[in-house]
């Protein structure tokens, strides 16, 4: 069986995969990073998204053997060691924007890279042809916009925090 | 420095407690579960609509690597399982029962769905049970099939069931038909129309995943189940169908990734990995891929109505005489039959003051996926169906459509008010709400944003629905006497421990809904006990005492109610307990958030001391009370809960391609008292899209050989964000009178008030041409051809 050596979320794993093993599967069922999810088998829902080597992918539809030698990050990775929310992850609390919570971790790292890809902003229209890969049963988007535009605020540097949302 | 807490009780748009883990991915979903020496199950499903089951070969499956066992229904008929039991028995016109044939939990003789499970291969690893699933053979005889209910019910068509003649389920009515024809009989004007009520597929983002475990030791079972009613799942699989006795059977359903009713019912998959997990003393997982959700989570929706409205000279309505077909699939689920009766006819009096209704239901067995409640049931179809009439009543009777509304609508001092279809609504006020979403859409300022529009190209068009539902379900007494074979109360305990913090114990559960912060707001707001020290524990049978789960939006309404009642035995106690510690007479003692005051003194005890004097009760009235602070209430309410509104939707159309694009949407709902606003929002934002999915996007497809040709997320069309646009919700109250919370629910409000504003839009938009009517969804295809074919294509 083929070896794949990997870094996720700043720790280096080697494992047996099947040539067929998908990055998911060696995500949830070899290390156990359960927070990446699985929402469809047709690569629609994004629930599964990570970031390999800074972009965001679909771990559905990567073969763990194609993630050889990346740097993957989960949604595991992403607040620091002190528990600090990543701004995505604390736009998304202050704004309401997750319900059930199963599209989350791919809604998140897909916003996230969406942000970065966008220095110069994103205007709504934009957040939502951005949010193409992603389904959310739950929340109707409204609210996942409006975390994304407010995250994308503190992350290029035009806010030191989160801006309430209004009550 | 005096640092004064944010207030965190009933009002206040507390943060979600439950976010920090989602957020981080430390969710426990179920399929997030792994045991040691754990095995994995797939099933093998029919791929045919109806067929006859020749023969099923396990032989070359159990030899294949990794495989433990492959399981048929014959393995479990051995074995005495039971089928999958129906909730609720309808009776028909003649008083019968309804037909209610055999649901087995693998198929024994026939196939009656594509997506039927027939066999179980069960290995060391998923991929290896995927494999060995696909070389059990199955020989099959392929038998011609019922799919549309026109087909099912036509002579000589073929019969899904033995035990059901003429594919009928039931065949029931409510009202007094001669009443009503009475009725038309003088009516100076009839309006008739014709209504699809399209079959959507539920599909929550989570799919359905199951984990059965076995202790030989013990004999004891546990399941983790995606379930929105642990406990219900508990007795109806223990008891119907492995006749394991509830003492040895744990079922838990952690975090669940959505529900929106899909997850109420039992379902096969759950007793085949808990009977599996038995056989072989192993854990057995199955997780459904997604292909496997659209051929075996229950449907929704799927009625075909006539229905004819009498009016008089003035537009007020005499009566209304309504005809269903409703589709139960090939087999009935937990709660199907009471969908397109008690919480569809009975809501056919709307807001609206129609003196005499009608309604004859006939329930249809055809060869698809079982249908049952999705976010609303009933109340949808009834919504859909009474508003839809309400704008061709106008058009065709010439009066305003917010006139005709406001003509015919309930009084706002009529409450409570007996419809004639059962319901008795404790309060409303549709007027209230219909002015102020008249307001905030600028319904005034509407036609010069038309003709904005026309000047560059599109048609703009606007809807109105003024709606009512009912929820809070339910009174036990009163839907066991419409056949209802369970209680709906709800279970909750309030555990204070010695330090003061709180554990609230409830039989609701939370998919999405946000209970675990909500129901902290409540013990927050009454017993003074901050939300970070308030812990809510659900979703698992050995932990809460007893419960019948979430939905029909029940969960604050009954579940928060039954904890205001144990709250109320917790204050009661701990006066008792205050009275003697401050040496005063009970009746004197006081309880407002967390003090107990002798009225009129100074004298005071916190909650934490008299938790500490109850569970260390060295100074405590020990000869006439217990020790110890935790009381359990069980809550059954007096009445559904019946929360309206009105929903208004505008909409662009491109001419040139069809398609239909939402503009503005505006929600005024009247959900009772809002415990926390953010949280309500939320939830109606999140109907709306389900509402507006059903409207434009979204429909159940099946050939005429029965197969699922929207049978993934490429061919059914879940609604995205770019599909929507930003939506205004606003909440007016007329608190419910009958629960102590004066709550009436909000889950279900957005996706039944607005599928009608939207094609009420959608054909104001082509007012042009010619179109009386049109089908959900109003696809672009639908909509060119409209367009394009004039009023020849126009439907009707």
């Amino acid at each position: 069986m083929p070896q794949v050596t990997l870094t996720v979320n700043g720790q280096t794993h080697t494992a047996e995969v099947e040539g067929r093993t998908l990055l998911v599967e060696l995500l949830r069922e070899t290390l156990r990073l359960t927070g990446t999810h699985v929402g469809c088998d047709t690569s629609q829902c994004g629930a599964c998204v990570v970031h390999i080597n800074g972009e965001s992918v679909k771990s559905c539809t990567t073969l763990a053997v194609m993630a050889n030698g990346a740097n993957v990050t989960t949604i595991e990775g992403l607040a620091k060691a002190d528990g600090t929310l990543h701004a995505m992850q604390e736009a998304f609390r202050e704004y309401h924007a997750l319900q059930c919570g199963f599209c989350t971790p791919g809604m998140v790292m897909s916003a996230i890279d969406l942000v970065q890809k966008h220095p110069e902003g994103l205007t709504e229209q934009q957040i939502r042809e951005g949010l193409e890969g992603n389904l959310c049963r739950c929340t109707g988007y409204h609210n996942i916009v409006k975390a994304i535009a407010a995250a994308a605020e503190v992350m290029h540097g035009k806010r030191s925090e989160i801006a309430r949302a209004a009550e | 420095m005096n640092v004064v807490a944010p207030f965190e009780g009933i009002g206040a748009s507390v943060r979600r407690k439950e976010d920090f883990r989602f957020l981080q991915g430390r969710g426990a979903y179920t399929d997030d579960f792994n045991r040691q020496g754990q095995l994995y199950a797939w099933i093998v499903r029919s791929p045919h609509a109806h067929a006859r089951i020749k023969g099923v070969d396990t032989s070359a499956a159990s030899r294949m690597p990794g495989v433990v066992a492959v399981f048929t229904g014959a393995d479990m008929a051995k074995d005495n399982v039971g089928g999958l039991p129906c909730g609720w028995q309808i009776h028909n016109k003649d008083g019968s029962p309804m037909a209610e044939p055999p649901h087995p939990v693998l198929a024994l003789d026939k196939v009656r769905h594509v997506g039927d499970p027939v066999a179980v291969a069960i290995a060391a690893t998923r991929q290896q049970a995927r494999d060995a699933a696909e070389a059990v053979g199955v020989d099959y005889e392929v038998l011609p099939a019922a799919v549309s209910m026109d087909a099912a019910l036509k002579a000589g068509a073929p019969q899904v069931h033995d035990g059901a003649p003429g594919n009928l389920c039931y065949d029931w009515h409510i009202g007094d038909k001669a009443v009503v024809d009475a009725a038309f009989a003088s009516a100076a004007k009839v309006v008739k129309l014709d209504l699809v009520n399209n079959r959507l597929i539920p599909n929550a983002m989570e799919p359905r995943a199951a984990l059965g475990e076995f202790d030989p030791t013990t004999g004891d079972y546990t399941l983790h189940t995606t379930s929105q009613n642990p406990h219900v799942i508990r007795l109806l699989m223990g008891a119907n169908v492995l006749h394991i006795p509830e003492s040895k059977l744990r079922v838990v359903a952690p975090d669940v990734g959505g529900g929106f009713g899909s997850k109420i019912y039992h379902y096969a998959e759950e007793a085949i990995v808990t009977w599996s997990a038995g056989k072989l003393a192993r854990p057995v997982k199955w997780t459904a891929d997604r292909t496997e959700s659209f051929m075996s989570d229950a449907h929704g929706r799927d009625h075909v109505s006539h229905t004819e409205l009498a009016l008089d000279a003035d537009g007020k309505f005499l009566g209304l005489r309504v005809s269903t077909l409703a589709n139960m699939g090939a087999y009935l689920s937990t709660f199907a039959p009471c969908v397109p009766t008690y919480l569809y006819a009975t809501l056919l009096a709307g807001v609206y003051t129609t003196p005499v209704i009608y309604c004859e239901v006939k329930a249809v067995f055809t060869n698809t996926v079982p249908v049952d409640a999705y976010r609303g049931a009933g109340r949808p179809e009834a919504t859909f169906l009474l508003e839809r009439l309400m704008d061709v009543a106008a058009q065709e009777t010439g009066i305003d459509r917010v006139e005709l509304r406001r003509r015919n609508f309930i009084p706002t001092d009529a409450f409570p008010y007996q419809t004639p279809v059962a319901l008795q609504y404790d309060s409303g006020n549709y007027h209230a709400t219909l002015d102020q979403a008249l307001k905030a859409s600028d319904w005034a300022g509407f036609e010069a944003r038309r003709a904005e529009a026309a000047k560059r190209g599109k048609l703009r068009g606007i809807g109105i629905s003024t709606y009512l539902e009912a929820c809070g379900i339910a009174p036990s007494a009163v839907v066991g006497s419409l056949g209802a074979r369970a209680g709906l109360y709800e279970v909750g305990t309030i555990r204070v421990h010695p330090t003061g913090s709180v554990t609230v114990l409830t039989g609701a559960h939370s998919h999405g809904q946000g209970h675990e912060t909500t129901f902290c707001q409540l013990v927050a707001d009454k017993l003074g006990v901050p939300v970070a020290q308030v812990d809510i524990v659900h979703g698992d049978t050995a932990k809460v005492p007893f419960g019948m789960g979430t939905y029909g939006s029940r969960s604050l309404a009954v579940g928060g109610s039954a904890m205001m009642k144990a709250m109320d035995k917790i204050i009661a106690k701990g006066k008792r307990i205050a009275a003697h510690l401050m040496e005063a007479d009970v009746d004197d003692i006081e309880f407002e958030r967390g003090i107990f005051r002798v009225a009129g003194t100074d004298k005071t005890k916190a909650l934490v001391d008299i938790s500490v004097a109850a569970y260390v009760p060295h100074n405590y009235p020990i000869e006439e009370l217990e020790p110890g602070l935790e009381e359990t209430a069980f809550y059954d309410p007096k009445n559904f809960t019946y929360p309206g509104g009105c929903h208004i939707a505008e909409v662009e159309i491109c001419p040139e391609t069809g398609k239909v694009s939402m503009v503005n949407f505006t929600a005024v709902d009247d959900v009772g008292r809002v415990i926390n606003p953010m949280i309500v929002e939320g939830q109606v934002q999140g109907g709306i899209a389900q509402g507006i999915g059903q409207a434009l996007l979204e429909t159940c497809v099946y050939d005429a050989d029965g197969q699922l040709l929207s049978g993934s997320m490429m061919d059914y069309t879940m609604p995205r964000a770019d599909d929507l646009a930003p939506v205004s919700v606003a909440t007016h109250t007329t608190l419910c009178t009958h629960n102590p919370l004066g709550v009436k629910g909000c889950g279900e409000v957005g996706a039944i008030g607005s599928p009608p504003a939207v094609i009420n839009a959608v054909v104001d938009a082509l007012r042009d041409y010619g179109v009386r009517t049109l089908d959900m969804p109003a696809t672009p295809s639908k909509i060119w051809g409209i367009i394009n074919g004039g009023r020849r294509m126009a439907a009707e």
